[in-house]
């Protein structure tokens, strides 16, 4: 079947997590082989993607890691004098 | 089972059995994945950082109620959307606004933006600072039903399911997020992405 670009870009985060059905995935790809715009509309969008997954696009507070395990380590000192953890009061 | 959730599961054990201690460790690789959930939904890194500790101690006190029927990372990710809610719903009120749930009803157009030439995108492009704040602040711009979505799945890569659970909708609603907060990411930033290619080389020799 024929696909018109509307059609691809419908699909394409579904075509992207790979959960498009087989027949239709099909059909995407004879598209983009010919259509330029789709290919360019994939890669910009796959780009986002890496780019978001990507550890220095969203950094943590500095010292966070630090500051959290302090605050957990007093949290477990503080427990020790309690019954197991999980008792919920 | 994997390897990780058989540690997983020994750690937790042995947590509960009094090494508690090893709640450290058993934390380490998902602390990123805590802080980033809180600040999909609370947008500050003050308020971001405070309820990932608040979600991280919670999990703490509560490790037996966890019953391993979910994992361990989604069981996490649920009390740390609490945290997050919670501490919107706090802050909402303060400002007396109201703390409806946006609902997937928004108009929009959800169709990507058009690029002419695909060679607009040069690899290198993705290495610029510019680019990844340009991203942080689109994200940021997300609504917040898609920003959660989106951060869950494409930041943090838990999959639909996952993803489903941990925000209490279904995985049609996930993916039906997840494809228009792409869409708008991508049309956000297509036009950045072509101001900041580098000039053409054949412009030089015209210019002569």
């Amino acid at each position: 079947m024929n696909l018109d670009c509307k059609h691809v870009w419908e699909h394409i985060s579904e075509y992207i997590d790979k959960t498009v059905h087989a027949e239709l995935r099909k059909d995407i790809e004879l598209h983009l082989e010919h259509c330029e715009i789709c290919s360019a509309i994939l890669d910009s969008t796959r780009n986002i993607l890496i780019l978001t997954a990507d550890d220095r696009t969203f950094e943590l507070p500095v010292g966070y890691s630090k500051r959290l395990h302090q605050r957990l380590k007093d949290e477990i000192e503080k427990s020790k004098q309690e019954p197991p953890v999980g008792e919920t009061k | 089972m994997g390897t990780m959730e058989t540690n997983e599961a020994g750690l937790i054990a042995r947590i509960l059995a009094g090494e508690k201690e090893l709640f450290h460790e058993l934390i380490r690789p998902y602390e990123r994945m805590v802080y980033l959930t809180l600040f999909a939904i609370v947008k500050n890194e003050t308020e971001a950082e405070d309820g990932a500790q608040e979600a991280v101690i919670s999990a703490y006190r509560h490790l037996a109620s966890f019953r391993g029927d979910a994992k361990f990372s989604t069981w996490l990710t649920t009390i740390a959307i609490n945290q997050g809610r919670k501490r919107l719903r706090k802050a909402k009120s303060a400002a007396e606004e109201s703390i409806e749930e946006q609902t997937d009803s928004h108009e929009g157009d959800f169709t990507p933006a058009p690029l002419t030439d695909w060679r607009e995108i040069p690899l290198e492009a993705l290495e610029r600072k510019e680019l990844r704040e340009a991203l942080r602040a689109a994200v940021a711009e997300l609504p917040d039903i898609y920003r959660q979505v989106f951060v869950l799945r494409d930041l943090e890569e838990q999959n639909i399911e996952e993803t489903a659970e941990a925000l209490g909708i279904n995985p049609g609603a996930v993916k039906v997020r997840l494809h228009r907060a792409r869409i708008m990411l991508q049309k956000r930033l297509v036009p950045f992405l072509k101001t900041t290619a580098p000039a053409r080389r054949g412009f030089f020799g015209r210019a002569l």
